[in-house]
């Protein structure tokens, strides 16, 4: 029997001693008429080989195409080390370390990640994790307005060049709350959003302002501004970010005079693969007067009963399983395996190798920038500072453009014209470290034949 | 064993140089620059991984350990799942590739969701939610939305027994619901007296665990259902504990308008030191239009993504793209491995082991919480005779378990039962393993008779004692400060 291990033998001597005539007696309190027999929906039990054949035809039936699709994943190399550790059976097969005892390698991985994870962002203290990075937008804004005991509106500023999909997320999870999410327009020539924009809100009760560094087209906002508007109008500030990018970039606890309140992104791009989608793992990182109402894990340092140095969960007052209805959010397992990988993958290269890889995405970037406009039909949409993506506008249908390229083996861009219809046929493409000049020839190749 | 910071490794100017490119450097105008680099680690490959693996060999883990954590379902994570979702194909598929160059994948998610109806009785499923909290949003935010749908919008109050997870009061606040705790009988059932009380015109739904989180049988379902259904309220199943009758009851059955399921613990993907998990939801007829997108789709022979174009009633996305994909492929492969006899099999031996060892526990003295019912996949004992008599409490039973190689049972849950062990062995652990954690409490209980100061001062043997957690929480320190 796969993975049960009792024996004939074990079985008999198990149902003595519990005084039960069957293994089926064990389910009599079930109501008789509530009782299936079988399911037969499910398919039949296949060996691991056979399982292992499937998997693998499922797979190649995907291929491996060339990819330039960023909008919030990211392809980056993941050094050999990182899955090696993080499969472990002592860090996969563990759960939630409620035994602080038990779980001392754990609970000291995260406090290292948190440490981390402060220091990149420029702020004084992280939570353990979240889902991912649209859903550490909406726990943002719901925290913001705990935080934000001055301001009754839980009203949110969001910018059009916010990831949409993080927006959308935010609004369905912080539904019953009655959150107020108000889309402020980017500026049409640059891509990036004007304080002139927020002007429009001032002298109003705004419980917080999100910006997103770099925005959805990739370009870089002028934060500085929109901290400062945010400070002198009394609002919290919420920054989403690619952690990667802080690298080069100033970090949020930076920004104008204030810097931000609350910092959230998603933690993909440091050792965790596609994966179509997930697992990922969202942060979240804020100043110490806002701990309390920072919602998911905080580990913190202490000492035991021999005043020797341990790790274990601290702040669980504000958590659902002591709070319960009065929590700061449901929120209990979290995406701990995640930020495993993404603690090792920072030890591994450090600020200089995530400077590196940074620099490498944007110069690959500017790159492919540069071969596919050379291209009729194809210009660039917003010419200032980016990071490693970028808005090219075609002078056809991307939807059609994009299907004739996955016919040539290549994953060529995220079509920006269904939710930015004002962008005309606009697709944002990403080349990160990985895609060489020779996978750029190719797509410049493959996009060339396309628009003929 | 302790292993210092990583930080205390670090040397300025060490690193792991074959990681990464040696790109020229970046064009970044001044105002957005980076002025001080992040104090993150500097140090060589191997210093990082031998670091990692000492910190792994700090943990108890179910590779590692007998780990009976109750509602926790720490069944074995067969190495197979890990594998087969981790081909280099799935790693790197990006989740808005188009559908033409993702069918192989889309397939597995396809049946997952087949299958998982199949087990659950639900008539749609949507795998997205990214764990059993976010499960249990997606599911009471659907029965909002179905109430409004109907223009029946006072309908905000969620019944939650006093038994349930703190995660259940904690999402009905999250939907903008408030919380209505009805309490369990004696015999461990719900008070359906209490429950008739709290049924009424703002009754949005009620949020059951069953088995319930005291790990017994709710006998009384059927009635409970038609009582909830009669006052126009809806039923939410928590299936935090559906290992306990998967392949013999099904939800649906039961009379349940919506599921969440932990994909974690049923279906055996890892529970990662605190995630990932997956909460995928299932639903009755009703709830169907209002299902979290994306959901997979089939039109012919082709698999699509649905999205609010198909489902616009949808309560919306709970994340940037559809879940925790690598997750759900690696309970897609385990479901595939067990099979339908497999599946059925699960229950049973869990419910055997859990009836086993509460039988010997109850022969060798211990006290269960519901000594006339049997045990679900999990039953509790509780110590308040122990903590009475001895001045030895659960928490002391919980620590010295760790001595003996033993991670925990969970402990002070359900609040309800005083001093309790919730214990859920599983149905991967062999009988050898079961005896010898009944030895160790039967050890234990001799220790505390003779010197209960030795069990109140466990653990001794791992790499911290008891640690000060009012210094924790009083003199915050959540970041190393170097200097």
């Amino acid at each position: 029997m796969p993975f049960i291990p009792h024996t004939d033998n074990d079985v008999r001597e198990m149902l003595a001693a519990i005084g039960a005539p069957s293994i089926d007696a064990l389910f009599e309190e079930i109501p008789a008429a509530l009782r299936i027999k079988s399911l037969a929906g499910i398919p039949e039990a296949l060996t691991e080989m056979e399982v292992g054949r499937l998997m693998q035809q499922r797979a190649s039936r995907d291929g491996r195409p060339l990819n330039f699709l960023g909008a919030g994943a990211y392809e980056h190399h993941i050094p050999a080390a990182v899955w090696a550790i993080v499969t472990r059976g002592e860090f996969y097969s563990a759960y939630t370390p409620y035994q602080a005892e038990a779980s001392q390698g754990t609970l000291q991985l995260l406090y290292e990640y948190q440490t981390m994870m402060a220091s990149l962002t420029g702020m004084q203290v992280s939570n353990a994790s979240l889902y991912d990075g649209a859903s550490a937008l909406a726990e943002a804004c719901l925290m913001a307005v705990r935080a934000h005991r001055k301001s009754k509106s839980a009203r949110i500023l969001v910018p059009a060049a916010l990831n949409p999909t993080y927006v959308d997320v935010a609004r369905a999870i912080t539904e019953g709350q009655n959150l107020k999410f108000d889309v402020l327009p980017y500026d049409t020539k640059s891509g990036t959003q004007q304080a002139a924009a927020l002007d429009a809100y001032r002298g109003q009760d705004i419980t917080a302002v999100v910006v997103q560094q770099p925005n959805f087209f990739g370009l870089l906002e002028d934060v500085d501004a929109i901290a400062d508007w945010a400070a002198a109008n009394n609002a919290l500030l919420i920054a989403v970010v690619n952690p990667l990018s802080l690298a080069l970039l100033k970090p949020p606890g930076e920004w104008g005079t204030k810097g931000a309140d609350i910092v959230v992104g998603d933690g993909q791009p440091f050792g965790v693969p596609l994966s179509s989608g997930g697992p990922y793992f969202g942060f979240m990182t804020t100043r110490m007067e806002h701990v309390r109402q920072m919602p998911g894990r905080i580990i913190g340092r202490t000492v035991d009963l021999d005043g020797k140095p341990g790790f274990t969960l601290t702040l669980q007052a504000r958590e659902q399983h002591i709070r319960r209805s009065k929590a700061t959010s449901n929120i209990c397992t979290n995406q701990g395996l995640l930020v495993t990988a993404a603690t090792i993958h920072m030890s591994l290269l450090g600020s200089a190798g995530l400077e590196k890889v940074a620099a490498a995405s944007q110069t690959q970037t500017s790159a492919l920038v540069a071969a596919l406009t050379r291209i009729k039909g194809v210009k660039l949409a917003f010419s200032g500072p980016r990071f490693h993506e970028a808005v090219l506008q075609l002078d056809r249908k991307v939807s059609d453009v994009l299907e004739a390229l996955a016919k040539r083996g290549i994953v060529g861009g995220y079509d920006l014209s269904r939710q930015y219809p004002d962008l005309g046929n606009a697709l944002l493409v990403c080349a990160t470290e990985t895609r060489t000049d020779d996978d750029i020839a190719a797509y410049t190749a493959a996009m060339s034949e396309v628009m003929k | 064993m302790q292993e210092p910071l990583i930080f205390t490794h670090s040397r300025t100017g060490r690193s792991a140089a074959g990681q990464y490119p040696q790109a020229a450097a970046a064009e970044v105008p001044e105002k957005f620059r980076r002025k001080r680099r992040a104090e993150l680690p500097e140090v060589s490959e191997l210093q990082a991984v031998r670091h990692f693996t000492r910190l792994s060999q700090l943990n108890f883990s179910i590779d590692t350990h007998f780990y009976p954590l109750g509602s926790c379902t720490m069944k074995y994570n067969p190495r197979a799942c890990n594998q087969f979702a981790m081909l280099p194909e799935f790693l790197g598929r990006h989740p808005l590739a188009p559908d033409s160059v993702s069918q192989g994948f889309l397939g597995c998610m396809f049946e997952l969701q087949e299958m998982l109806k199949e087990v659950t009785g639900m008539k749609g499923v949507s795998l997205t939610p990214m764990a059993g909290a976010q499960g249990e949003f997606a599911g009471v935010a659907m029965i909002r939305a179905y109430h409004r749908a109907r223009g029946d919008m006072e309908r905000t109050e969620i019944i939650v027994p006093d038994a349930a997870h703190g995660t259940n009061p904690a999402t009905a606040t999250m939907c903008g619901c408030t919380v209505v705790e009805i309490p369990s009988l004696p015999n461990g059932d719900t008070d359906v007296e209490a429950l008739k009380q709290a049924l009424g015109p703002r009754t949005a739904g009620i949020m059951l665990t069953n088995p319930s989180t005291l790990g017994v049988f709710e006998r009384r379902i059927q009635e409970i259902a038609k009582l909830v259904h009669e006052a126009g309220g809806l039923l939410y199943y928590d299936g935090a504990n559906l290992n306990a009758i998967l392949g013999k009851v099904r939800p649906g059955t039961m009379g349940f308008d919506v599921i969440h399921m932990n994909l974690h613990k049923t279906f055996s993907t890892p529970h990662g030191g605190g995630g990932p998990g997956s909460g995928a939801v299932g639903v009755g007829e009703r709830l169907l239009p209002f299902l979290p997108i994306p959901i997979v789709g089939k039109d012919g022979d082709r698999y699509r993504w649905l999205d609010a174009t198909d489902v616009p009633q949808t309560i919306g996305r709970l994340s940037a793209f559809m879940g925790n994909a690598g997750v759900l492929l690696r309970a897609y492969v385990y479901m595939r491995m067990l099979g339908r006899a497999g599946m059925q099999r699960v229950a049973e031996y869990a419910a055997l082991n859990a009836n086993y060892m509460l039988a010997r526990l109850k022969q060798a003295g211990f006290d269960a919480a519901y000594p006339d019912r049997r045990a679900s996949h999990e039953f509790i004992i509780t110590l308040k005779r122990q903590a009475k008599q001895l001045g030895v409490n659960a928490m002391d039973f919980a620590k010295r378990l760790l001595d003996h190689g033993f991670h925990a049972p969970t402990t002070y849950f359900p609040l309800l039962v005083p001093e309790c062990l919730l214990i859920e062995p599983t149905e991967t652990e062999a009988k050898e393993e079961l005896d010898a954690f009944i030895e160790a409490m039967v050890a234990i209980q001799r220790e505390a008779e003779q010197d209960p100061a030795k069990v109140k001062g466990a653990p001794y043997t791992l790499p911290v004692r008891r640690l000060d957690d009012v210094r924790a929480a009083k003199q915050l320190d959540l970041t190393y400060q170097r200097g």
